[in-house]
């Protein structure tokens, strides 16, 4: 049975789209058939981070729109035969499409994949509305900063609202420096202010820009942020991967401080 | 040297990551119940009306917040709106 994903979090710039290209990619390498569906249309990225943005004949708008098949439409990877990208429109607006025309796309990818992954926009208009309307599960993403992680609550509000089955969290640009000087918040304190299962912390790392401008995955490789997108893949597949690496282990004095601070 | 850091710390005043939380805290109680910041205000208004009906209040230094009884359960426990009304006089 096919899983659908959406990839969301509210604020723009967190890193949606780079988790969803790792986590797709990631899928891929398992063995799975994957879909990656860019909704952002009108401010399509998805094509770009994969490297895949010269291939783009038809869209999502086509495709819902019967201007082309759904085959047409879904661009195969460069190094991965078993995963495809559906990008979106970029000349039209979120409103081209809607939540039943999603729903029905969703219905008929079912059959051909294992797993449905889609990049939603930020905000929480229309395009979220398409974005979640034919998903099983959510992943939220987040960054240890005030403005992400409002967001962020909002959106797992309006999910939990909607009833989806699995809503969990991914903080991405962690940089455990800045939170051993408390100029950051962990982890732990993110989990305990959104309540909702982690399934990976990414930290901040260079490599992703480096992967973003090549066009490739990070995903996998011997860099902090692609094991951390593998070990996120990983759990996504239902493997048993512990969190105590990614939650970190809080020093002796800062436990010692910490007693004297509550309040 | 680390160690006179550490303890330094001890007195320090709070981290910019506490002020984050905290901040937090209190912010995404007020969204979560969807009651905006006047309309809080505009409760306070009214109760502190009423009570001064019949005894002298202080009416600078009451509070009130909303907060969710219960722990981190997420949308099960209720809202409960918590007021703290300090006395002047009981006999106005």
């Amino acid at each position: 049975m096919s899983e659908v994903l959406v990839i969301t979090s509210g604020k723009g710039g967190v890193g949606k789209t780079t988790t969803c290209a790792n986590i797709g990619t990631g899928l891929a390498k398992m063995g799975f058939k994957v879909c990656m569906i860019d909704t952002d249309i009108g401010l399509r990225n998805l094509d770009v981070v994969m490297g895949l943005e010269n291939r783009i004949v038809y869209n999502l708008v086509d495709v819902v729109e019967g201007n082309c098949r759904v085959k047409q439409a879904l661009i195969r990877d460069k190094r991965h035969s078993n995963l495809y990208l559906m990008p979106c429109a970029q000349t039209r607006d979120k409103t081209s499409v809607n939540p039943e025309q999603m729903v029905k796309l969703i219905r008929h990818l079912r059959d051909i994949f294992d797993y449905i992954i889609l990049d939603c926009p930020a905000g929480i208009e229309q395009g979220f509305q398409n974005a979640v309307a034919g998903a099983d599960r959510a992943i939220v993403v987040t960054t240890p900063e005030v403005s992400a992680i409002r967001d962020a609550d909002r959106i797992i509000g309006l999910l939990e609202a909607r009833e989806f089955e699995k809503i969990e969290l991914v903080i991405n640009r962690m940089r455990s420096d800045m939170v051993k000087r408390g100029d950051m918040m962990s982890a732990t304190d993110v989990m305990d202010i959104l309540s909702v299962p982690l399934i990976g912390v990414v930290p901040d790392d260079e490599n992703v820009v480096i992967s973003t401008n090549q066009g490739e995955p990070l995903v996998g490789s011997n860099t902090p942020a692609g094991k951390a997108y593998q070990n996120i893949s990983d759990r996504v597949a239902g493997k048993d991967i512990p969190l105590t690496a990614e939650i970190g282990q809080l020093s002796f004095w800062t436990k010692i401080s910490g007693i004297f601070h509550k309040n | 040297m680390l160690r006179n850091m550490k303890l330094r710390n001890l007195f320090r005043r709070k981290s910019s990551r506490e002020i984050a939380r905290d901040r937090l805290k209190i912010l995404l109680i007020s969204d979560r119940v969807n009651c905006s910041a006047e309309t809080l205000e505009m409760i306070k208004h009214d109760i502190a009306k009423v009570i001064s009906k019949y005894m002298k209040i202080d009416t600078n230094s009451m509070e009130i917040q909303i907060s969710k009884t219960g722990t981190h359960s997420r949308g099960n426990a209720n809202p409960v709106l918590n007021a703290n009304i300090p006395i002047l006089d009981i006999n106005k």
